[in-house]
């Protein structure tokens, strides 16, 4: 039952899309694998959501090929079982209720109208299932969103921001379920402009700047990658320390007199260098960026409407 | 607000099955019966389409006696048992055009074409549940407002006809297949133009600006073409009387028919062409 889902994957090639003038996807080639979370990174305005749109075949591509496990989307003949979507654009009418909303959807695959109801247990949305959806909050809007893309019970779940509007117990919430649905060997392929979520969530990485790839990688070494070696180093015999680690490769920034930041070298390097030389450490830490300054690194000039820095600003 | 906090696995799905039309129509039906725009416009229809000729034919009793002859000449039952089709056309096609730019204005047009990616089955379940259940109500209604306009008048024995007089059953009926054709036209508009506004500005030019517009031209000009437009043919299938100006009922309602049909189908090129 595990592996009910191995083979199935979303596979981009040399994706493209044009809106007039204006390229939103640039010659996009990716594979979305199953078993584990995805997570499709980028500012926003980068293309996410227009690539989500070209998966799902609502809107075509205007070069280039998507395919979801082996076909395009709309030659599937039950596509609810095949992808469960979540789009960041409000996706039903706020007229209909919840339950009905659902049902119309499940009708479509003949699904059972128990199905319905399960679902809108499984996001909590009980109580208001009759309620007209126009009326709920945006979580609420979002919980419904996930009972929607989860009515075919789908071999892939793919969703646009979807901790947008929740509370941090529906962001919880939701990173148990995709980490759940990946473990149940689903392929979950998830967009967020949020790095610090993506690092709780995926397994692996997609970031996109201005439509084109920027990396396709695991979380892990996306981080180390853009980070590099920075190490931050307390000792009294700075200038010491400084005169023998010098190298082509390093560089040596005095924060403090006695607190420099090293880069290029590991604190493993350093360390050694600095007993070697009898020179005394008071501190050793190696600095890990931050999934978003990783990000930040990496995306910087793919921003499309960066906002000017205090320095540019004043230049 | 229920807890949101334990994760629920998600149930298996034992049975998975294939999109088909019976289904998507089955959808369609759900989806029109949950929505109030429905009810309000369908029951609009209704009381105007049966309330108006009940209305008129009290007000034509009541001033009968202070007719001139002339006047009374003029007025004929099926005018005063169809008077309220003329309105009601209105309640129809605003319901024919929110059947589908409802679904783009809202964004629900993702979620349906989501489930449903080859788009036609949409198009064409929205049709004919929406023609079904507006031929459904109009049927009765206009049969209903013949009936209770003839009751009226009957009281004041003025005014009888009945549906076995030549051509009274068919305008009666006729009546409610004018009011089916015009919802399907207008759901045809709304496809195109996908968006509420323009869809029923472009249906309200199309049936009551251009055709008194074409009094502007020459009277030869406009007994050629006028008789041609959708209103026009449209309406010669409810209308008991006709001339050299307009066309008979067959040809001025299979004629408004093919508008409807070429309606819907640039909706449905457009609809399998254009991004969502």
């Amino acid at each position: 039952m595990k592996h009910r889902f191995t083979h199935r994957m979303i596979e981009a090639r040399s994706l493209t899309k044009d809106y007039g003038d204006k390229r939103a996807v640039d010659e996009l080639s990716f594979t979305v694998r199953p078993g584990i979370v995805t997570g499709f990174l980028g500012p926003n305005g980068s293309g996410k959501s227009t690539t989500m749109r070209l998966i799902l075949g609502l809107d075509a591509p205007t070069a280039g090929d998507v395919t979801v496990n082996g076909k395009h989307y709309r030659e599937h003949a039950a596509p609810l079982h095949e992808v469960g979507a979540l789009l960041e654009a409000r996706s039903l009418h706020g007229g209909r209720s919840a339950y009905d909303h659902l049902r119309a959807l499940a009708q479509t695959h003949g699904i059972p109208r128990r199905r319905v109801d399960e679902l809108i247990d499984l996001v909590g949305l009980h109580d208001v299932a009759k309620k007209r959806a126009g009326k709920f909050s945006l979580g609420m809007g979002q919980r419904l969103g996930i009972a929607a893309a989860l009515l075919g019970d789908p071999s892939t779940v793919m969703l646009d921001e979807p901790v947008n509007g929740l509370d941090p117990e529906g962001i919880h919430w939701m990173r148990n379920l995709l980490k759940g649905l990946a473990s149940e060997g689903r392929t979950v392929f998830v967009s967020s402009h949020l790095m610090s979520e993506m690092a709780l969530t995926a397994d692996h990485l997609i970031v996109i700047g201005r439509g084109r790839k920027i990396a396709d990688t695991s979380t892990q070494e996306f981080v180390s990658r853009a980070s590099g070696n920075i190490v931050l180093v307390r000792t009294p015999q700075a200038t010491e320390l400084e005169s023998q680690l010098a190298g082509p490769d390093v560089t040596v920034k005095t924060i403090e007199p006695e607190l420099l930041e090293i880069r290029g070298l590991t604190a493993r390097q350093i360390g050694e260098a600095a007993s070697s030389h009898q020179i005394v450490l008071h501190e050793l830490t190696p600095q890990v960026a931050s999934l978003e300054e990783a990000f930040m690194t990496l995306t910087r000039d793919d921003v499309e409407f960066r906002t000017l820095t205090a320095e540019e600003q004043v230049a | 607000m229920s807890s949101f906090a334990q994760v629920g696995r998600l149930p298996r799905l034992p049975h998975t099955g294939r999109v088909t039309q019976a289904r998507v129509l089955l959808s369609e039906w759900t989806k029109l019966r949950s929505l109030r725009s429905t009810r309000w416009s369908l029951l609009a229809a209704i009381v105007l389409t049966i309330g108006l000729p009940a209305l008129f034919a009290a007000v034509t009793s009541s001033h009968w006696g202070s007719m001139s002859p002339h006047e009374r000449a003029d007025r004929h039952p099926l005018d005063i048992a169809l008077a309220g089709v003329n309105v009601s056309q209105l309640a129809v096609a605003v319901l024919g055009v929110l059947v589908i730019t409802g679904e783009y204005s809202t964004g629900m047009i993702r979620a349906s074409f989501s489930a449903v990616p080859k788009r036609l089955p949409v198009l064409w379940g929205k049709t004919a549940v929406f023609g079904a259940v507006t031929f459904l109500l109009m049927l009765p209604s206009v049969l209903i407002a013949f009936w209770a306009s003839q009751a009226i008048l009957s009281r004041h024995h003025i005014l009888q006809t009945s549906l076995s007089d030549p051509g009274v059953a068919r305008s009666v009926v006729g009546g409610a297949v004018f009011l089916l054709l015009t919802g399907i036209f207008a759901l045809g508009i709304g496809a195109i133009v996908r968006n509420t506004a323009g869809g029923i500005a472009t249906f309200a030019g199309i049936f009551f600006v251009i055709p008194p517009l074409m009094n502007v031209l020459p009277s030869s000009w406009n007994h050629a073409i006028s008789k041609y437009l959708p209103s026009e043919a449209g309406r010669q299938l409810f209308s008991l009387t006709h001339d050299s100006t307009s066309l008979s009922p067959l040809w001025g309602g299979l004629l408004f028919a093919g508008y409807c049909a070429l309606a819907i189908a640039v909706a449905a090129v457009l609809l399998v062409r254009r991004d969502t």
